[in-house]
Order: structure tokens, then C-alpha cells, then sequence
């Protein structure tokens, strides 16, 4: 994939901006904060950020190139995580149930996302805004009604333990670490080297032309949409496991969250533009910065407004090298 | 003179109340462009997207060589081999050359799932494909398509078109908003695909771009096919007159109008050539 290993070929990459804007993080924090975020115990708090968000804002990004955005997963972390505790810790049913159940929720309502946006003429902000609502009415309607309680305990051990939501490597760093890296792995190989990636990113430049010319665009749009609500699942269903218990609220914060680290990540809002290595990039700057203010002498009130400054800062730079890309043409010195 | 490719015959369009189309008759052959005139709100898009299966005929029908076709959709009138491009359509301007020239048919390289797309092989073919169409200033296909001019791109959906083993090519208003260089380089590739035995319809506003390359003109009037005439028929004038409503214009409307009146709305046959 590296076509162009000079500096000019790298800045016009898609991740180039969120390449930057995690280097500018780096230094901010190092000078303010000193290294410690850098050393076992710091690295750890804000990859344990990263992953979760990371499995998530991965599909979401994967979205918003094909044009669509998806905006259930706040509500799909919960329900993830709620489906696995009511299952596996309220009825005392084997946690493999609970986590295939969970699972399958997500499968569920990413395929009514997916359809209700090829059927109907309606944004998917407008229609996933929907689905956000209905599904959080759902997680506290049935979690009240069956548990009495907004809270669900459960306890989980053996290999379901170990592979979904346990401490690895001395203790402090989630399992979900090594869940995203992987899952990152796969969707680089899914986007940027098999030929599906090539069908999303022509469905973000022009829909029509790419049903013209033979793309299957329904069936890949109701795809991703699987993709982005199963995984916002997962991530409520490891973090039940880790943590033994299930709320239901919480989980709002992964919209905002999982956009901020796409966009950071050099993804076009509009869509047909991105890459999985910038969203990767993005959701690490984004985790820095939540977790690198505790490290400094800053009130960590003011991480937001951080937060509000890188991302006005990459969507300009990414909008520099998306025109520098636009406008790049090979020199012709040589004839 | 040999068999057309594609025909309409007595061709009618209506979207609910509004007849936009009536009795249209066009034959279009191999290694011929029919070029399609008419003033704004004539019905010119209106006969391609009928030809291009957005669009189906309320009465009438598209014969393809000699057999009646009815296209269920865009993508089944490009399987029959008939290519539309619309003004920027069809391009991706944020992929690059290689990746849009192979959207939906990605060359791939690898085993079983490990399928990965190959983008030397989908690069030296696109750029070779427009290359061979006179853009010689494009020599490396991962540049992306949105920096290569209005004209260019006009010219790689042209090219992506004529690869893929299109027959009949329509072309909407191909040349507007290009200046005259590049109006000038799209006719040019125009008429290369009219040497490589295509059918090409061409619309256009300017009589100039009409006539450099036109074998055959169809002038659309208020949804009628007012003329129909071959090169040489016809001079600039006359063309101009036709197109943009001078006083034989007129007399032409006021013509259509007065037969349709008295023949139940059927505008008047065209004289035979
Ligand atoms: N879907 C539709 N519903 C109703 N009327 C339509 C529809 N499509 C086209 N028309 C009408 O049909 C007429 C012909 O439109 P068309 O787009 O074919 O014109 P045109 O010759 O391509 O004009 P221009 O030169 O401006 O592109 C117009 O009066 C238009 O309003
Ligand atoms: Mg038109």
C-alpha cells in the first residue's frame, strides 16, 4: 500500500492529518505532563480508552466513507452489556448464551438500521437517532422490569472470562486491547487490500454511479451497518464482563467519542474519503488526551476544550492535504 | 446503409399528466454519432434516460439490433452495452485513476480469501486505456480523479466505457463548461469512438461542437422530433435557426402546434431523407 514513501507522498495520505495531530499530542503532553503517561501504568489507561472506543469508532468510520453515519452504537453498548448481565447474572444462565444473545441483538438491530435506511429516503443520522432512542427505552423498560433495578451484577469466570473481559499482561491492560488490534488488522486487510474496500469508498463519492456500475450497495450498506452496532455491542458485553456488572445508562459518550476520532482520523464527514490506519491514529489522540490531563497539573475540566482544538485542528490540516492530494500530478521534468 | 443498433419508434413519455415526449423516432448506427439538439426543456435528457433504463417509455418501444428490449434498470441497459456518462458522473473524484476505472470489476490478485486487489495491474490499464484516447498527460493511475481537469474526466469515463465493451455511448452535454481546448479534446475522443464503430448520441447546446462531429441530427421541439437530417444537409444557419429559435424556428412552431391540434396531439411525420 505504500506507493509513495517521500514526505509529499505521505502528507497526501488520508491519515497523514491524524499521523500529525497524534505526534502534536505526544509533545503537548511530554512537555506538560512528563513521560509518565508513557511508562507501563499510563500507556495502559489510555489503551484501555483507545480499544473500546476503537472497536467501535472503526465501523463508524467505515460508515462515514460509504456516506452514512450511525449514531445507535451510544445505546448499543448498553443494551450489549445489560443483554449479557439480565442473561448470564439475573437468570443465571451460561454466559456463552448471554454473550451470544447480546451478540445477536446487535446483528438484529444493525440489520433494522440498515434496511430502514435503503428502504426509506431518510438520513441515517435521522434514522439511527431513532434507533438510539428505541433502544435505550428498551434497555431501561426490560432491564426495570425484569431486574427491578438499574443495575445488573454478574459474575463470570473461566475461558469466557479470560477471552472477553479479564486484565492481561500484569494486570492492567483489557483484553479488548488485544480484541482491537486484531479487529484492526482485519478491516485494513477488509478495506485497503481486498476489493469490498474499493465498493465503500465509491459508494461515499457517488452512490448512484456505484449501483450503475454493479456494486451491490444495499447489501453493503445493511453490511456495515451490522458491523457498527454488533461491535458497539461487543464492546458493552466485554466491558460487563470485566467489570461484573451492567448499567443502563452510559454509553452516550461513545457517539461524540467515536466521530471526534474518526474525523481526527482523516475521514471526510461527507464520505469516499479515509482510511482504517487514520481511524486507528484518531482514536489513540483522542485517548491521549482523555487520559494524558490526569498526568499533567491541568484541571481535567479542560480536557475538552483540548479536545475542541484538535479537532478544528485536524479537520483544517486534513483539509490541507485532502487538497494537496486533489491537486497532486506526477512532475513531467522527465520528457 | 447498415442496420441501426438501437431505434425508438414511436416513442411516448409522460410523467403523470405532463407529456414530455410524443412519437419520437430515432435510429442510431455503428460508427455514427446522432446528435441531439434541441432548446433547454425540449426532452433531450428525457430520450436518454429512456435509453439508459432510469426511464421507461409510457408507449412505444427501443428496438436493439431489430429485437424490442425494455430496460429494467441503469446497470441492465449497461449489461446490453449502452454507457451513459453525465457531466462529472460516473467518476469518483476523491479515488484515484486506477481504483474508479475498476469500480465494481477490481482486477485481484492472491488465493481464496486472501484475494488482494491489484492495483499495478487495475493502474497500467486504466492509463493505458486513456492514453490510447490522446490524454497523454496522464501517465500515473494513482492519482486521484477529482485533480484531472473537466475535460480529462470526461475522457475516463469515455475510455472506462469504451473498455468495458460498450456499443452505444451517450453522452449528455459532454462539453459544457469545458473551455475550448478541452471541448476540443473531448470531440476528439468522440470521434475516436465513432472510429471504433460505437453508436454515440451527443448533446449539445453548441452548434460548433455539433457539427464537428454529428453524422446525423435530430432536433427535439417541445418533446417532438422537429427535424432530422444529415450532414451536409443543413447549413450552420439553418442549424442555429433550428436550435435556438430564429424565424424558421418560429415558423416551425407554429407549424407543430397547428398539426397537433388538428390531428388528436400526433405532432407531423418527419420528411423522409
Ligand atoms: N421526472 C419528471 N417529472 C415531470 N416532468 C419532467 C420530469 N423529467 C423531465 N420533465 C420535464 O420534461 C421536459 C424535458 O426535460 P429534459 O430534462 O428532457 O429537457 P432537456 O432537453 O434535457 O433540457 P436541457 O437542455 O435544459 O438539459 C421539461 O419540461 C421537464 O420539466
Ligand atoms: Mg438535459
Amino acid at each position: 500500500m505504500i506507493r509513495n514513501s517521500s514526505v509529499g507522498g505521505l502528507l497526501r495520505r488520508p491519515e497523514a492529518g491524524a499521523f500529525l495531530g497524534l505526534v502534536a499530542v505526544l509533545l503537548f503532553f511530554a512537555v506538560f505532563g512528563g513521560l509518565t503517561f508513557l511508562k507501563p501504568a499510563g500507556m495502559s489507561s489510555w489503551l484501555n480508552v483507545a480499544a473500546n472506543l476503537g472497536i467501535i469508532a472503526i465501523p463508524v468510520g467505515l460508515l462515514m466513507i460509504a456516506g452514512e453515519l450511525d449514531i445507535s452504537v451510544g445505546a448499543m453498548v448498553p443494551f450489549g452489556a445489560m443483554t449479557t448481565a439480565v442473561i448470564s447474572g439475573h437468570y443465571g444462565l451460561p454466559i456463552w448464551l448471554g454473550i451470544a444473545v447480546a451478540l445477536g441483538f446487535g446483528v438484529l438491530v444493525g440489520l433494522i438500521n440498515g434496511y430502514m435506511v435503503i428502504r426509506t429516503a431518510v438520513p441515517s443520522l435521522i434514522v439511527t437517532l431513532g434507533s438510539l432512542f428505541a433502544v435505550q427505552g428498551i434497555v431501561l423498560g426490560l432491564t426495570v422490569l425484569i431486574t427491578k433495578s438499574t443495575s445488573v451484577a454478574l459474575t463470570v469466570e473461566g475461558p469466557a472470562k479470560a477471552v472477553f473481559g479479564d486484565f492481561i499482561l500484569g494486570g492492567q491492560l483489557q483484553t479488548s486491547v488485544g480484541w482491537w488490534l486484531a479487529f484492526t488488522a482485519c478491516y485494513i486487510f477488509f478495506v485497503h487490500f481486498s476489493r469490498y474496500g474499493n465498493w465503500i469508498f465509491a459508494m461515499g463519492g457517488d452512490k448512484v454511479s456505484a449501483r450503475n456500475a454493479g456494486i451491490p450497495t444495499d447489501r453493503m450498506t445493511i453490511l456495515l451497518f451490522v458491523l457498527s452496532s454488533t461491535s458497539a455491542s461487543f464492546v458493552g458485553m466485554s466491558q460487563a464482563i470485566l467489570y461484573n456488572s451492567a448499567q443502563v445508562a452510559g454509553g452516550q459518550s461513545f457517539i461524540f467519542n467515536a466521530i471526534i476520532s474518526v474525523v481526527v482520523g482523516g475521514v471526510l464527514l461527507t464520505g469516499g474519503f479515509g482510511s482504517v490506519v487514520g481511524i486507528f491514529f484518531g482514536t489513540i489522540t483522542f485517548a491521549i488526551v482523555n487520559q494524558g490531563i490526569y498526568y499533567t497539573d491541568f484541571d481535567r475540566n479542560w480536557s475538552s476544550l483540548i479536545i475542541g482544538v484538535l479537532l478544528l485542528g485536524a479537520v483544517l490540516m486534513n483539509n490541507t492535504f485532502r487538497k494537496m492530494a486533489l491537486s497532486y500530478a506526477p512532475k513531467k521534468g522527465a520528457k | 446503409m447498415t442496420a441501426p443498433i438501437l431505434s425508438l419508434r414511436n416513442v411516448n413519455k409522460s410523467f403523470g399528466p405532463i407529456d414530455v415526449l410524443h412519437d419520437i423516432n430515432i435510429d442510431l448506427r455503428a460508427g455514427e454519432v446522432l446528435c441531439l439538439l434541441g432548446d433547454n426543456g425540449a426532452g433531450k435528457s428525457t430520450v436518454i434516460r429512456l435509453l439508459s433504463g432510469v426511464h421507461k417509455p409510457s408507449s412505444g418501444e427501443i428496438l436493439m439490433d431489430g429485437k424490442p428490449v425494455t430496460f429494467a434498470s441503469p446497470r441492465d441497459a449497461s449489461e446490453h452495452g449502452i454507457a451513459t456518462v453525465h457531466q462529472f458522473g460516473g467518476t469518483f473524484p476523491l479515488m484515484s485513476i486506477g481504483r474508479s476505472f475498476f469500480v465494481g470489476v477490481e482486477p485481484t490478485k492472491g488465493w481464496g480469501p486472501f484475494k488482494v486487489y491489484d492495483r499495478k495491474k487495475a493502474n497500467a490499464i486504466a492509463v493505458k486505456a486513456v492514453r490510447e484516447f490522446g490524454i497523454t498527460r496522464i501517465e500515473d493511475g494513482d492519482r486521484l480523479v477529482g485533480g484531472l481537469s473537466g475535460g480529462e474526466r470526461q475522457s475516463l469515463a469515455i475510455a472506462r466505457a469504451v473498455h468495458f465493451g460498450a456499443r452505444v455511448l451517450i453522452l449528455d452535454e459532454p462539453t459544457a463548461a469545458l473551455g475550448v481546448k478541452q471541448a476540443t479534446h473531448v470531440l476528439r475522443i468522440v470521434n475516436e469512438a465513432k472510429r471504433r464503430g460505437l453508436a454515440v448520441i451527443f448533446i449539445t447546446h453548441q452548434v460548433m461542437h455539433a457539427m464537428a462531429v454529428g453524422d446525423h441530427f435530430a432536433v427535439l421541439i417541445r418533446g417532438a422530433v422537429a427535424a432530422d437530417f444529415k450532414k451536409g444537409e443543413k447549413t450552420r444557419e439553418e442549424i442555429t435557426d433550428l436550435m435556438a429559435g430564429g424565424a424558421s424556428m418560429a415558423s416551425l412552431e407554429a407549424e407543430i402546434e397547428g398539426y397537433m391540434a388538428s390531428h388528436d396531439g400526433h405532432p407531423p411525420p418527419v420528411a423522409a431523407h
